[in-house]
């Protein structure tokens, strides 16, 4: 079997004594799109920010492409961040940029493109998600929920990373324009190649864009399998969740 | 009395006592982690000044944003102060026969201590509330968070472009307000206390030395970093939703306006009083 692009272990993060994540591993094959499953406050997005080094965990590993990046100096941490692109939650696009120097931040930060060339390149990259190059001069305000969870994943792709992770990609957002997103998260991460792990608790958007899943609960990963399994997997836990079961498990659990 | 309260051990008064100096302990310990948080904080930002990329753009934007958005609510500031500090001088100088020191007092007044200080706590206000808004807003809708994933140092990005153009932007402020404030002190001498035009100008600029302007400006360049320091750090530093926003702002404008306040007579100690 081969390697796999991002390998996490005994993943553990305490907060002020609330032990959120509590050895989480997790194995995320090369070009495949990983959906990390989860209720509120069991630990998707730590993981996925330990991942991104905005919180540095307390114990375990995570492997991309065979190094354990926690132990990595700075620079060559901000070498391999480099080659990771993010869609927040909620866009977090730059209200004080236009949309075209938005989705280009990175590519001009990292001076891989010009000022004079980036609306140029920005117009390119709004058409892969759908937008129109005069969607590039608006301002992040002036966009609908929909067009910014756009604008932002065209943001996450530009600069061509190698694993896109995406949290909470359909939250607040019509069924339509969920399914919308979804489509062309998929599109992307397969046109480009790259490696995906999302974090959700929309079934529906797991479905449609995950290749492999995995629950997490109380800070462990109680299963993972394919995606395409998900409501009828043999775990009781996994099953309720998928299927939006009022009672099961998960509430005996909750309760104790 | 209940049989809880009964039950419960009286407590010595030793006991009561050291509570409240471990208390005292607290804040202290507190308050100086906080003090060096801050510092912190402060050498960072101004370390990147030497390091690449250079976001001149951004300074640039601060820099009109301080300069010239906050120019009409300092220069109203400064003319009436004048104003009211020439009507002031006046009458008590009127008791000591001593009327046509009105223009030095004015003059001195201004640009060496109210110049700095008036318009350093109306820039506190104005400027101070918006860094740490902003700031706060990005953080609590991690567009910080953004930045670090989009190969960007938010430090670097949101906090040293504002450390220079405050440090640059309010001498500028305080030279217009010195003008200002003088200004305000002649209408007032001219048109009300019976000054001849020439005489009161001739008065102000014969007692004005250039160390005056200058003690201002050093004020007024330290005052800048201080506003622009605690908006950028209570922003930064802000937590939950709107609430913890409005709370950073809230604090970004007190804590510059006492740390102005008390730097001031530091830096007047410091420098003029020998």
């Amino acid at each position: 079997m081969s390697e796999p692009k991002i390998r996490i272990r005994g993943l553990k993060k305490n907060f002020a004594g609330k032990q959120v994540l509590d050895g989480v591993d997790i194995d995320v094959p090369a070009r495949s799109s990983m959906v990390i499953l989860g209720g509120s406050g069991s630990g998707k997005s730590v993981t996925i920010k330990c991942l991104l080094g905005l919180i540095t965990p307390d114990a375990g590993t995570i492997e991309i492409d065979g190094r354990n990046i926690l132990a990595l100096p700075a620079r060559e941490r901000e070498a391999v961040n480099d080659r990771i692109g993010m869609l927040f939650q909620n866009g977090a696009l730059f209200d004080s940029l236009p949309v075209w120097e938005n989705v280009c931040f990175k590519l001009l930060a990292q001076n891989r493109i010009t000022r004079a060339k980036a609306r140029d390149k920005a117009a390119e990259v709004l058409a892969q998600v759908g937008l129109a190059a005069s969607v590039g001069d608006l301002s992040p305000g002036e966009l609908s929920g929909g067009m910014q969870k756009r604008v932002a994943l065209a943001r996450a792709i530009a600069a061509t990373p190698d694993i896109i992770l995406f949290d909470e990609p359909t939250t607040g957002l019509d069924p339509i324009m969920g399914a919308v997103i979804d489509g062309l998260i998929r599109d992307c991460v397969q046109k480009l190649g790259a490696t995906a792990v999302s974090i959700t608790h929309d079934m529906a958007s797991a479905r449609r864009i995950g290749d492999e899943a995995a629950m997490l609960f109380k800070g462990r990963i109680i299963w993972n399998g394919p995606a395409a399994e998900l409501g009828h997997t043999g775990n009781a836990m996994v099953d309720q969740f998928a299927n939006g079961e009022r009672e099961g498990p998960i509430q005996m659990e909750l309760r104790r | 009395m209940s049989a809880a309260a009964e039950a419960a051990p009286r407590r010595k008064p030793l006991d009561i006592v050291l509570d409240g100096v471990a208390a005292i302990g607290r804040s202290a310990i507190g308050m100086a982690r906080g003090v060096g948080a801050v510092a912190l904080f402060a050498v960072e930002g101004v370390s990147h000044l030497a390091r690449p990329p250079f976001y001149g753009r951004l300074v640039l934007r601060h820099f009109i944003e301080i300069a010239y958005f906050s120019l009409p609510v300092v220069a109203l500031t400064a003319i009436f102060t004048g104003m009211v500090l020439a009507l002031q001088s006046y009458t008590g100088f009127a008791r000591f026969n001593a009327e046509g020191a009105v223009a030095n007092v004015v003059v001195l007044s201004i640009t060496r201590e109210l110049g700095p200080v008036l318009a350093g706590l109306m820039v506190a206000g104005r400027i101070g509330a918006a860094f740490a808004a902003e700031i706060g807003t990005m953080r609590v809708t991690d567009q910080i968070d953004a930045l670090t994933t989009l190969s960007t140092n938010p430090q670097k990005y949101l906090v040293t472009p504002r450390l220079l153009a405050g440090t640059l932007a309010m001498p500028l402020l305080v030279i217009v307000a010195d003008v200002l404030g003088v200004m305000g002190g002649w209408i007032i001498g001219t048109a009300k206390l019976g000054f001849s035009s020439l005489t009161y100008l001739k008065a102000t600029m014969d007692f004005l030395q250039f160390s005056d302007v200058m003690s201002g400006l050093v004020k007024a360049a330290v005052f800048g970093f201080i506003i622009a320091l605690m908006g950028c750090w209570c922003g930064y530093n802000s937590r939950g939703g709107a609430q913890g926003v409005g709370g950073a702002t809230t604090s970004a404008v007190v804590t510059s306006s006492i740390l102005i306040l008390a730097l001031d007579y530091v830096l007047t100690e410091l420098f003029f009083a020998r």
